[in-house]
């Protein structure tokens, strides 16, 4: 394991946010990195930063200072263009209100990805089903996100956040919006990907027990500080 | 992303919801029918004056006459001094010449003379005309009673409204009878044919080289129409007739003119000649071309200033206010564009997170509000262009009904050219895309973070 490529590397980032006058800072000086086909778990009180971090991580938002690196690039330094660029090609993404876009059907929301990232019509439609195979949702294919189940739904965004093939599965409470039965199945599926696909996933979460089981290693945060980083057994 | 994925993302949101982007598409499409209505309306008044203007034959005819240089004619010998320019004669050959000029649709003499009808026990004096064949086509002859001439050389005549009203009443009822036509021919008399022993045939064969002889005639001719308005147009003062005859048939018939005896006292009578013929061009446009070419031949002319240039100008500024007037509703339609795509970006907030967090770029976001407006600007201007066209068919319906019951001729007063057409769907749409751009821009520059956060 200790062998294994570091695919990111936060270098001491920080992420301020002006409220007024006062500033707050949400994540404070991290640093970490995460190596490939990891299962890193970030747990964390509500207001710890995590989420922050993970948005940091995944591109969707700039440090403050600080530099991340993934796969040669600084992220801190990537304009606009080359960040979405970033998120499409490097990154999927799972959030805890699930986020499938109402008007369109379950394959029409996993095929997002592959329409921004401009795949060939063709070549969609194969990737679409693999990924809705994936996650056991075949045959509710031309299903709205209305009507399926929450469980359903967290598992068509899952297959959303595979089917480009990201080498990063970033997951923020994926399970806060499930009952246990479907959060767990949610948390196997990740840890599938990461086994069968060599996936790594960054998953943040406040529950502890579930860190525990599925994830490799757990990083603490407390007021945008790391508090602890450990291996799991 | 690619154009055809972005066109079907759009066309889906705006599917979505449905009564409110009918309502804007609706808002866009009465706008645009307003500003296709009021062009219409323009474009078919100014075709029609500017048809009528053509048609009536004052601006599309140059009017020759045999030019008499009268100071030579007095002074013969000063001609030696200077290339001796022949006063040229109006004759067949010169109307052949004249005929065959670029863009000359049709030469004719003025052919009017008094005569005298007779029709059942009436006999009134009255003036008959020779009508050009381009009458026919000067809409003078729309909504006449009966028909026009059958053939340029029918035995057939038209009467005028008052004249026909003085013959029979209803005048409707003399359509398709006959009536008589006595009128003085006009015989060339050579040199010494005259046997006149009279003291007035003596002097007039003294006075002139050659002379004419007046013979009584008579013709029958079938009425073939009854006409209210007078149709004779164009330069030469051809108003006043109250017969009408085919110019043609009215030449065969060589009956004595008014303007005879000028022509003898010019010593021109032994071969028959014109006065003055008038040449009809192509368009008021090729006016000043012929004229200039028949003044080389030697011909005086004369012709009226293209007054369809400045009708132009005055329609022109007419469109101007015209079209002001319905991009002013055009301009409260993208106000409605603008408003509902702003409501769209706080609606679609998340979705704009969600599609920023999947990896769209900030110009894939603004061309997607982007496609959206230029759809619904598309969808409007069709629509907008169908519906104006209706209004303009409404219009011109109603002008007919109206014009109907007056007893005149309907009118064409709206019409939509192609141009018109698909200009107004153009300007729809860059109307629509520039209402779009705000809110495009708008939703492009969320961040996906807060955009998410969004509930």
């Amino acid at each position: 394991m200790a062998t294994a490529p570091i695919l990111i590397r936060a270098e001491t980032i920080s992420r301020e946010y002006r409220l007024g006058e006062a500033v707050i800072r949400a994540v404070d000086e991290v640093s970490l990195t995460v190596e490939k086909g990891q299962f890193l778990a970030l747990l964390g009180s509500s207001g710890s930063g995590k989420s922050t971090l993970l948005n940091l991580l995944a591109g969707l938002d700039r440090p403050t200072s600080g530099a991340i690196r993934v796969q040669g690039r600084n992220l801190a330094e990537l304009n606009a263009e080359e960040l979405a660029r970033y998120r499409r090609e490097t990154v999927g993404m799972v959030f805890q209100s699930f986020n499938l876009l109402p008007r369109m059907t379950l394959e029409e929301n996993v095929e997002l990805p592959l329409r921004l990232a401009e795949v060939d019509r063709y070549e969609r439609e194969s990737r679409v089903g693999e990924a809705l195979e994936r996650v056991r949702l075949g045959p509710r294919r031309r299903h709205r996100p209305s009507e399926l189940s929450g469980g359903e739904q967290q598992r068509g965004a899952l297959a959303r956040a595979l089917v480009n093939r990201p080498a990063i599965l970033f997951a923020d409470e994926p399970t806060g919006n499930l009952d246990s039965v479907n959060g767990e199945e949610i948390l196997l599926l990740l840890r599938e990907f990461q086994h069968s696909l060599g996936m790594t996933i960054i998953l943040v979460t406040h529950e502890r027990p579930l860190a525990e089981r599925f994830a490799n290693r757990i990083a603490v945060l407390s007021d945008g500080k790391l508090v602890s980083d450990g291996a799991q057994p | 992303m690619k154009a055809r994925d972005l066109t079907e993302l759009a066309l889906r949101n705006l599917r979505e919801a449905v009564l409110r982007n009918s309502l804007t598409t609706l808002g866009v499409a009465v706008g645009v029918a307003s500003l296709v209505a009021m062009l219409s309306l323009g474009i078919g008044l100014q075709a029609l004056a500017s048809q009528r203007l053509t048609r009536s034959g004052l601006f599309d005819a140059v009017f020759v006459t045999a030019q008499r240089n009268l100071r030579g004619a007095r002074r013969p010998q000063a001609a030696d001094s200077a290339p001796k320019k022949e006063a040229r004669v109006l004759d067949d050959d010169v109307r052949q010449q004249l005929a065959k000029l670029p863009d000359v649709t049709e030469v004719y003499p003025q052919i009017r003379f008094f005569t005298e009808v007779r029709y059942a026990d009436k006999t009134p004096t009255t003036t008959v005309l020779g009508l050009p064949e381009s009458s026919r086509a000067s809409g003078a002859f729309e909504g006449m009673t009966g028909s026009y001439f059958s053939s340029p050389t029918a035995d057939e005549v038209i009467l005028q409204l008052e004249f026909a009203k003085e013959l029979a009443d209803p005048p409707s009822t003399l359509v398709g009878k006959n009536l008589i036509l006595r009128y003085a021919e006009r015989a060339a008399l050579s040199k010494g044919a005259g046997e006149d022993s009279s003291f007035f045939g003596e002097m007039i064969s003294a006075a002139m080289p050659a002379g004419i002889s007046i013979v009584p005639r008579e013709k029958t001719l079938r009425i073939v129409g009854v006409i209210e308005s007078d149709p004779s147009a164009g330069i030469g003062g051809f108003g006043g007739g109250r017969v009408f005859l085919p110019l043609k048939t009215a030449e065969q018939l060589h009956a004595a003119q008014p303007d005879d005896l000028q022509a003898l006292m010019s010593g021109a009578a032994a071969k028959p000649s014109y006065m003055a013929l008038t040449v009809r061009v192509r368009a008021p446009k090729n006016v000043p071309a012929v004229e200039a070419s028949i003044k080389q031949m030697g011909f005086g002319t004369f012709s009226l200033l293209d007054a369809t240039k400045s009708l132009r100008l005055v329609f022109t500024v007419f469109d101007l206010f015209l079209g002001l007037f319905g991009s002013l509703a055009l301009t409260v339609a993208s106000l409605g564009i603008i408003n509902t795509l702003v409501m769209a970006i706080l609606e679609r907030r998340r979705e704009i997170g969600v599609l920023k967090a999947l990896g769209a770029t900030d110009r894939d976001v603004r061309r997607l509000f982007f496609a959206e407006a230029g759809a619904m600007g598309l969808c409007g201007g069709i629509f907008g262009v169908v519906l104006g066209w209706l209004i303009g068919w409404a219009l011109t319906w109603g002008t007919t009904i109206y014009l109907h019951r007056q007893d005149l001729p309907g009118v064409k007063i709206s019409y939509v050219p192609w141009w018109l057409a698909l200009g107004a769907v153009g300007f729809a749409i860059v109307v629509s895309l520039v209402a779009g751009l705000y809110p495009a821009a708008r939703a492009a520059r969320l961040h996906p973070v807060e955009a998410l956060r969004y509930e």
